[in-house]
């Protein structure tokens, strides 16, 4: 069984709400985390990514100034100073299947629809921390490779040039933690 | 910690893209504990919510006059589109928010409402009723205080309001089919 030192990690929580603010911070220190800042809007939210250089971001999709798509694009600018490679936890009331595949083409991690749960946002962490996925850069998108199962057999128009070689896993620490057993 | 070097970072250039792995930055959180770990962090948070639950009524209401005012301000000037914008995001507050503070029908008729602004084509062409009785429904429900949908009434309320929306919305996006299958899409969100 694993566990995952939250007092190790820096959180970024993003939300105009102060009641959902409130209640991320109150889980996330439930879990343990002793590091968690604050933004009510995108752009304060950018200002505080740079700043201080979060392990993780969660953020809400409807905000002012700039949105948190916005954010996650801004985030995911392979050439910039900061971090690119941050996971992005999007929690949201929206509850489309559509608004899944927005927010994945603007590089977030994982989607956590709301209303929140302790266990949804705490499995949510995990995957982030222990199953990281490889990144993709092509001219239209940067960001964690969009495609969780590998069909090698898949030969339709969204296959990415080349064969089943060209993709690589990043082996999972759990896989690698139980191969060592 | 969140960020490798350079050097750690390996890029593979292909046709049409760059696969770009690195060493996990926080492979060093992760730790293995033995079975059975008595310290549940889930539950811990639960415990945290619950004692925090307190309060929810209260957030529940700030939330509720916002819509209200929203509603307000929207049949007084019309809607352009900061007050699309005001009422739109208020029910998505309490869409959101609502079944975490013990509301679950508020959020639900909410979500309808939420439904109704985002694909209408028109806002100034929907009967004004249709807003009201999702609005005063959401007020009635917290209001008096029907948490946990402890009464039927609210669930079927919520129930009616939504399938008044569906037909309603069904019935002007019948020209617009990304609407209408926006529309008849289920939820990513598991039912009750």
């Amino acid at each position: 069984m694993f566990r995952i030192d939250f007092n190790k990690l820096r959180f970024l929580v993003c939300d105009d709400n102060p009641h959902m603010r409130r209640i991320l911070r109150t889980l996330l220190h439930s879990f343990g985390a002793r590091e968690v800042y604050e933004a009510e809007d995108g752009a304060t939210a950018l200002e505080m990514y740079s700043h201080y250089v979060p392990d993780i971001v969660i953020t809400d999709w409807a905000m002012p100034i700039f949105d948190g798509l916005e954010l996650a694009q801004m985030i995911r600018q392979p050439e910039s100073k900061g971090n690119p490679y941050a996971p992005i936890i999007m929690l949201t009331g929206h509850s489309e299947k559509r608004r899944v595949t927005v927010a994945r083409d603007a590089g977030v991690t994982e989607f956590l629809a709301k209303p929140i749960s302790a266990k949804g946002l705490y499995q949510r962490i995990l995957n982030v921390v222990a199953n990281p996925r490889p990144f993709i850069k092509t001219k239209t998108y940067f960001g964690p490779d969009r495609r969780r199962n590998t069909n090698s057999a898949y030969m339709g128009p969204e296959r990415r040039v080349g064969e089943k070689h060209e993709v690589l896993q990043q082996p999972s620490l759990l896989d690698k933690a139980k191969s060592s057993i | 910690m969140a960020k490798n070097s350079a050097k750690d970072i390996e890029v593979k250039a292909f046709a049409t893209h760059h696969v770009i792995t690195q060493p996990n930055p926080l492979r060093k959180v992760l730790r293995r504990v033995k079975t059975p770990d008595m310290d549940d962090p889930v539950a811990r948070a639960e415990q945290a919510l619950a004692a925090l639950s307190g309060e929810f009524k209260d957030w529940m209401a700030i939330e509720v006059d916002r819509l209200s005012a929203a509603w307000t301000a929207a049949q007084n000037e019309g809607f352009n589109d900061k007050r699309r914008e005001e009422l739109f995001h208020a029910a998505h507050d309490i869409k959101g928010d609502a079944a975490t503070f013990g509301y679950p029908s508020a959020a639900s008729i909410a979500e309808s409402l939420c439904r109704v602004i985002e694909h209408a084509p028109n806002l100034a062409k929907v009967p004004a009723e249709l807003f009201t009785h999702h609005v005063n429904a959401i007020v009635a429900i917290v209001h008096e205080n029907t948490r946990l949908d402890s009464t039927s009434v609210s669930v079927e309320l919520s129930r009616r309001l939504r399938k008044v929306a569906d037909d309603y919305l069904a019935d002007v996006n019948r020209d617009r089919p990304e609407h209408l299958e926006a529309i008849l899409a289920p939820s990513i969100v598991p039912a009750e």
